[in-house]
């Protein structure tokens, strides 16, 4: 029996999960038009690589990843692209981001596609494969897996697998441990491969005993030698890869640190069976299990073709009229939803209806009365109270100070707060104000960088203009003060020079004879003494000169 | 009596002498509170302050000729920042000296005839063209100073205000909405 260790804090919120796990995964039906967002992943969003009316294949690559860390989008089914446009996403800000529409054609017509033996595939290639297949954590991070599984810098001694699946509401990880183990565990080892890890933990809370059950029988029957299914204990937030990692292996990983540093490398157990899926099969992330639950007929999971919207996929799970929301997520952490169209994306694992029944609105917020009972219940062991204090007086740098960038907005903080302070929203507010401040002053930095060098630069092009001028002057006299070159013969010269001369003359009269004054017929009379004066005028200024220089 | 004189004379040389050595080799470089009061100025370069760029109205505040709220780009965080840096009292933005929302310019390449004038007014080379060719602005490097507008002949640049989008959204301050009481 392998020790497992415990995290400090922790909540017990009601789990509501037994309502979507009676009945097995259904698959979603096709909806009547696809919104896939590009940007569904960690990193850099995906480029559209087709035109509006273009017609697309189940699986063909609609979105290219672009730089290091980005993913691959696809279609989800065949069809006509009809909008690439700008459309309301699941993000906290309700702001809408750039999104492909298809409309299916129903047909379900998938692209040519094949899958590869892993172990007969370079690292480098099955790597390729997994960014080209769009494969990212589904745990909701979203993190592109192509990145993470690859042994960078530090040696991987032990892979965890996480199917904690702590938030209440969501079993979607639960119901594919129960019907997909194998092809999980499969995908496991491949990861295992891909990391050269010793170990494979899974991790699953123990008020899921059927994905157990499942999860030990199919260890059993591919006798997988490397990896391990652990039971943990039911516990909010278990499931958070930091402390997933601490219960497994005791292993504290500290903010700014990654736990691969630590040799751990983490992985949701979607995330294997995906990863499994596009490598063998050549199957790209087309779909996930979705949740859908609370104020609905019956929950149920459901296998959604992602850029599904909620409001179709909802209706069913049978939707009820006193629905005024949704969730995207758990309650704990989810997203409320700011349109009931938005799409199904890869970090789609539950849709929660809310109704005020089931979520009432939040209580009217209390002053701190200081009673730490949130301290007592983080689990990065933090001090949320004091975090509140700064981050509600705009104090960011001692909420820095405090550690705040080590709380992982679990809102374990919040559950228990008995004053009802929304805390995880002081803390997402200081955040995102810290790390905009600092985005701004290294925009400052660059912005100096780049004033002074143009100074610089024209400093250095005075000078070196300064410098041209002077040694051209300094030619000059040096020509001037250098010895004329004396010819052997000088009469010769002399006379050569004067044929040049005379052959000058001869050009200037020929051309005095033929550029004869332009418009000088038909003048009037007026014009006429204009020029008669001109000319006098000239004649004796000429005159004068003359005078002056026999005078001299 | 006489051996006392000599060994205060003596020490009196050997710390003169460590005091001149440590003069030249440890003299430091530059104003440093200069660079402090850089550092606090948000490096547009527009010279609303009236001085040639960020770092000149940096020398200016730190030689006391300045005053500490002629920085509009800065915001008021800026001057409560000056404010404690240099120990004085914050003062309000003058008459006209208000903020204005973060902008980058904008060239409208129909309009634009390649005259390089804005390039040469550019205080950061975030102008990029050549002479008779069309100009464009990087506008990842544009810190909105609007000191291209100017010597436009064409007028063919306009100031756009950066929109909130996902990737620059910030989560807002939490606010208690007010129920009407039913």
């Amino acid at each position: 029996m392998r020790q497992i260790f415990k995290f400090h804090g922790g909540v017990h919120p009601p789990t509501h999960k037994i309502e979507s796990t009676i009945t097995p995964i259904a698959q979603a039906k096709l909806p009547s038009k696809l919104i896939i967002p590009l940007h569904q992943h960690v990193g850099v969003r995906a480029k559209p690589i087709v035109q509006v009316g273009e017609h697309v294949l189940k699986g063909q690559i609609i979105g290219r990843a672009e730089g290091h860390i980005s993913s691959t989008v696809h279609a989800t089914t065949s069809g006509t692209v009809s909008a690439i446009d700008l459309q309301l996403v699941a993000h906290h800000s309700g702001l809408p981001d750039l999104c492909i529409t298809l409309i299916p054609d129903g047909k379900d017509e998938w692209i040519a596609h094949s899958g590869v033996d892993y172990k007969q595939t370079t690292h480098t290639e099955l790597r390729h494969l997994l960014r080209q297949a769009g494969v990212v954590g589904l745990g909701g991070a979203v993190f592109p897996s192509d990145i993470k599984a690859y042994r960078h810098k530090h040696t991987i001694n032990t892979l965890i697998l996480n199917g904690a699946e702590c938030e209440p509401y969501i079993t979607c990880d639960d119901v594919l441990m129960r019907e997909r183990a194998t092809d999980i565990l499969r995908g496991a080892e491949l990861l295992r491969e891909l990391l050269y890890a010793k170990e494979v933990l899974v991790g699953i809370e123990d008020n899921k005993p059927e994905a157990i059950a499942a999860m030990q029988q199919a260890l059993q029957d591919e006798q997988h030698g490397h990896i391990e299914v652990i039971t943990v204990p039911t516990l909010y937030p278990s499931g958070g890869a930091k402390q997933l990692i601490r219960i497994l292996t005791g292993i504290e990983v500290a903010a700014g640190v990654r736990s691969t540093e630590k040799h751990v490398q983490c992985f949701n157990v979607a995330t294997a069976y995906s990863a499994w899926r596009a490598i063998t099969f050549g199957e790209p992330l087309l779909s996930r299990i979705v949740t859908v639950t609370g104020n609905v007929e019956h929950a149920q999971n459901f296998e959604v073709p992602l850029g599904t919207p909620i409001d179709e996929l909802v209706a069913q799970a049978g939707s009820k009229p006193d629905t005024e929301r949704h969730i995207m997520g758990g309650p704990m952490m989810g997203v409320d939803l700011p349109s009931d169209s938005v799409a199904v994306t890869k970090a789609t694992n539950c849709i929660i209806a809310a109704s005020p029944a089931l979520f009432p609105p939040p209580q009217l917020e209390l002053p701190c009365i200081r009673c730490t009972r949130c301290a007592d219940v983080c689990p990065a062991e933090l001090q949320p109270q004091d975090l509140y204090w700064f981050s509600k007086s705009k104090n960011f740098g001692k909420a820095e100070d405090f550690h705040l960038f080590d709380c992982i907005e679990c809102g374990a903080c919040a559950y228990v707060c008995p004053s009802h302070i929304p805390l995880v929203q002081y803390y997402r507010f200081a955040k995102s104000e810290i790390t905009a401040r600092e985005r701004e002053s290294r925009a400052a930095e660059i912005a100096r960088e780049r004033h002074e060098y143009r100074q610089f630069r024209i400093e250095r092009e005075k000078q070196e203009k300064a410098e041209k001028l002077a040694q051209k002057e300094k030619a000059a006299m040096a020509a001037k003060t250098a010895t004329p070159i004396v010819s052997e013969n000088p009469d010769e010269e002399d006379a050569k020079n004067q044929l040049r001369i005379e052959a000058a003359l001869a050009r200037a009269k020929e051309q005095a004879a033929t550029n004869k004054p332009k418009n000088t017929e038909e003048l009037t009379e007026q014009q006429q003494a204009e020029i008669a004066e001109i000319d006098a005028r000239r004649a004796k200024a000429h005159q004068i000169a003359t005078s002056e220089d026999k005078a001299e | 009596m006489i051996s006392a004189l000599f060994v205060m004379i003596g020490i009196a040389l050997f710390l003169g002498a460590v005091l001149g050595f440590s003069a030249i080799k440890f003299k430091v470089q530059g104003n440093p509170l200069i660079d402090k009061i850089d550092a606090v100025l948000p490096q547009t370069q527009c010279g609303q302050c009236g001085y040639p760029g960020c770092k000149p109205y940096a020398t200016a505040i730190a030689a006391g000729e300045a005053e500490i709220n002629k920085c509009p780009p800065g915001g008021e965080e800026g001057i409560h920042k000056l404010a404690d840096l240099l120990g004085r009292e914050f003062i309000p933005f003058g008459e006209g000296a208000a903020p204005k929302a973060k902008s980058v310019a904008f060239i409208d390449e129909n309009t634009c005839i390649g005259c390089t004038l804005c390039i040469q007014a550019c205080p950061v080379d975030a102008i990029v063209g050549a002479a008779k060719q069309m100009h464009t602005i990087v506008s990842l490097e544009c810190t909105g100073c609007e000191l291209c507008i100017a010597p436009c002949p064409v007028d063919c640049i306009s100031m756009l205000p950066i929109q909130e989008d996902i990737t620059n959204w910030k989560w807002r301050y939490p606010v208690i909405p007010i129920q009407a009481a039913a």
